[in-house]
């Protein structure tokens, strides 16, 4: 072998290495917490850890979905599900509605509200806690699903609208014209050309504002602060706190069950998070 | 108020998602819609309205439920408002004394300053971790790009609440495999070693979650981005003789120049802000006073004492050092998005 020909071969052994290393460090997080999740918990609180799930058991998971104490685990998967996804249906109407307005019309204030859309993006929401509990407060909507939800919706919207927009300003209205020269009316030409062309993209801003909502914790945390009215983050706080000196496997446990669909959803749109930025940002 | 996109660094703003909005040649196609409204307009007022129509909705929830809540945390900052006027006592007005009591407090430039500096130290480790990894990427088989991808995105993938609960459970002091793991090491001991005791060691932590939850969103936006820099270029620096990194720094750092300082801007927004990460990390061990961020300071402040004058003061300092943060990037995707 020529030496050119070692060298390339070393340093792709040692890419692959490092390659190897990174989807380790990466991984070995996750990996560990369905490992924790399934071995019972005295084995896990032994001198060495087991690095797979050589007793497996599904009793932290019974642990946790039975769990009726201070933290019941069911309350709080309920409520997380209705606020979630009362926000993802709410702020989709309501964003593709302004994202229609800014993208198939020209009026006065339409940079305006472009711009008002990306600042409130950037006003961070723990400044905003200590307003929006007094807001809420004095039209009795803490410690509901209405009250959160709402805030939801508000917190999802800038961003949904700026996604949607993109997505609909993608659709060439050429196509809707050309479906009401053959006679459709304004709304069939949107219904049956525009409005299947956007689905994926309605789909995958759905699937963000789930994402963001299921995660939330500031605001639920501060909104829900009556137990019963716990989302699964704050849940999944409490319920670490009360047994992190006890028992970390149902922790796992529970762990697992709060990310699994945020993992599931997150796989299915990961493919839009980066192509915008590129496209647009390498021009020169 | 982007809590949760910019919180969970799942998907900022115009950066990502979606495909651009304006192509070029898109002024044509303006005139094209505008001939279109006007020939809709024999219905002359239905088609006046009906952009105002459809912004109504949206419109009235943001200035609702941002917009009102905003005056009120202006109008508490320059009031006397703690427990007696959230029970209906009168909160006077105070002038500047709350910005004045806050600015004049050493806590006060303490957690900012501990904000910044751990801010800092996090974008510039998620940075080059994140650039580093890119480059990598570019140089890997198939396969193995593969793997490293599916690697990042589980990473990327979990709530931050549930990354903090697993790290936890990893650095734990008893039963913490990484504990075991460095006590493997000859003559190293760490078993019954706490890591959130100390505030430094606490920070140190708090950087690995976070920096292993960010350097994917790095990795992957440089890595598109990188694949977008033309090889001919690359390969005739490689043949003036040119070594890897001066084709870096030459070449195609100047092409992913905007995409670096977008990255950038929006990585310290998010760090500067931290709250989930840090707060979840002191429930599970560490010392409160020695180690909040700005945003747990805000939340300590107001909800934890009950001093919502100075919480709301603290807090229009964080709007105005966030909007000041965000400037640049407002301004870029406005150009970029041609509006």
């Amino acid at each position: 072998m020529t030496p050119a020909l070692v060298r390339r071969r070393v340093s792709t052994v040692v890419l692959s290495a490092i390659a190897i290393v990174v989807f380790v460090a990466s991984v070995f997080p996750v990996y560990w917490m369905l490992n924790s999740s399934f071995l019972p918990n005295n084995a896990i609180r032994g001198p060495v850890p087991h690095f797979w799930p050589d007793e497996f058991t599904l009793r932290n998971y019974e642990t946790v979905l039975g769990d009726g104490g201070r933290a019941p685990f069911l309350p709080a998967l309920m409520t997380s599900l209705t606020v979630t996804l009362i926000t993802v249906a709410a702020a989709l109407l309501l964003a593709f509605l302004a994202a229609l307005a800014v993208t198939r019309f020209r009026f006065t204030g339409r940079r305006s509200f472009i711009i008002a859309i990306l600042l409130i993006q950037m006003i961070p929401g723990e400044a905003m806690i200590v307003s929006t509990f007094r807001v809420l407060d004095g039209w009795q909507l803490l410690n509901t699903i209405a009250g959160l939800t709402i805030v939801y919706v508000a917190t999802v919207l800038p961003f949904t609208i700026w996604t949607l927009r993109g997505f609909v300003g993608g659709v060439p209205i050429e196509l809707e014209e050309a479906a009401m020269i053959d006679g459709c009316t304004r709304m069939q030409a949107f219904r049956r050309v525009t409005f299947p062309l956007l689905a994926p993209g309605l789909v995958a801003t759905g699937v963000f504002a789930f994402i963001q909502a299921w995660n939330e914790f500031l605001l639920a945390l501060v909104i829900m602060q009556r137990p019963d009215m716990m989302t699964l983050p704050v849940w999944l706080r409490t319920f670490q706190q009360a047994t992190q000196t006890t028992n970390w496997a149902a922790i796992m446990a529970g762990s697992t069950l709060m990310a699994i669909p945020v993992i599931i959803f997150f796989l299915i749109v990961q493919g839009r998070m980066t192509s915008g930025l590129v496209a647009g940002a390498v021009k020169g | 108020m982007a809590v949760a996109p910019l919180g969970t660094r799942a998907a900022p703003t115009s950066a990502t998602a979606g495909p651009p909005a304006n192509l070029p040649g898109d002024r044509e196609r303006d005139r094209d819609r505008d001939r279109i409204a006007r020939r809709d307009r024999r219905g002359r007022r239905v088609v006046a309205l009906t952009p105002a129509m459809l912004l109504i909705p949206a419109t009235a929830v943001l200035l609702v439920i941002i917009g009102w809540p905003l005056v009120q945390l202006l109008v508490i900052s320059f009031q006397e408002f703690g427990r007696a006027q959230v029970f209906g006592a009168p909160a006077p007005f105070v002038g500047f004394d709350n910005y004045a009591d806050v600015l004049g407090d050493a806590t006060f430039w303490e957690v900012l300053g501990r904000s910044i500096l751990f801010a800092a130290a996090n974008v510039i480790l998620a940075m080059g971790l994140g650039t580093l990894v890119a480059l990598l990427m570019t140089r890997l088989a198939r396969a193995l790009r593969l793997l490293v991808s599916v690697g990042l995105l589980l990473a990327w993938a979990m709530p931050a609440l549930t990354a903090v609960v697993v790290w936890g459970w990893m650095f734990d002091t008893q039963f913490g495999v990484i504990n075991y793991l460095l006590s493997q090491l000859p003559g190293v001991d760490m078993i019954g070693h706490s890591w959130l005791i100390d505030p430094l060691s606490f920070f140190g932590v708090a950087t690995v979650i976070i920096t292993w939850q960010s350097v994917p969103f790095v990795a992957f936006t440089i890595y598109a981005g990188l694949t977008q820099v033309p090889t001919e270029v690359l390969e005739a620096a490689q043949l003036d003789g040119a070594n890897g990194f001066a084709r870096f720094r030459f070449i195609v750092f100047p092409y992913l120049k905007s995409i670096f300082l977008v990255v950038t801007i929006l990585q310290v927004i998010w760090d500067m802000r931290v709250f989930t990460q840090i707060y979840a990390l002191q429930g599970i061990g560490g010392i409160r006073e020695q180690t909040s961020t700005i945003g747990v300071y805000i939340y300590q402040v107001s909800v934890g004492s009950g001093d919502f004058a100075a919480g709301g003061a603290i807090a229009v300092i964080l709007v105005v050092i966030m909007m000041a943060i965000s400037a640049y990037y407002v301004r870029a995707s406005i150009k970029e998005e041609q509006l």
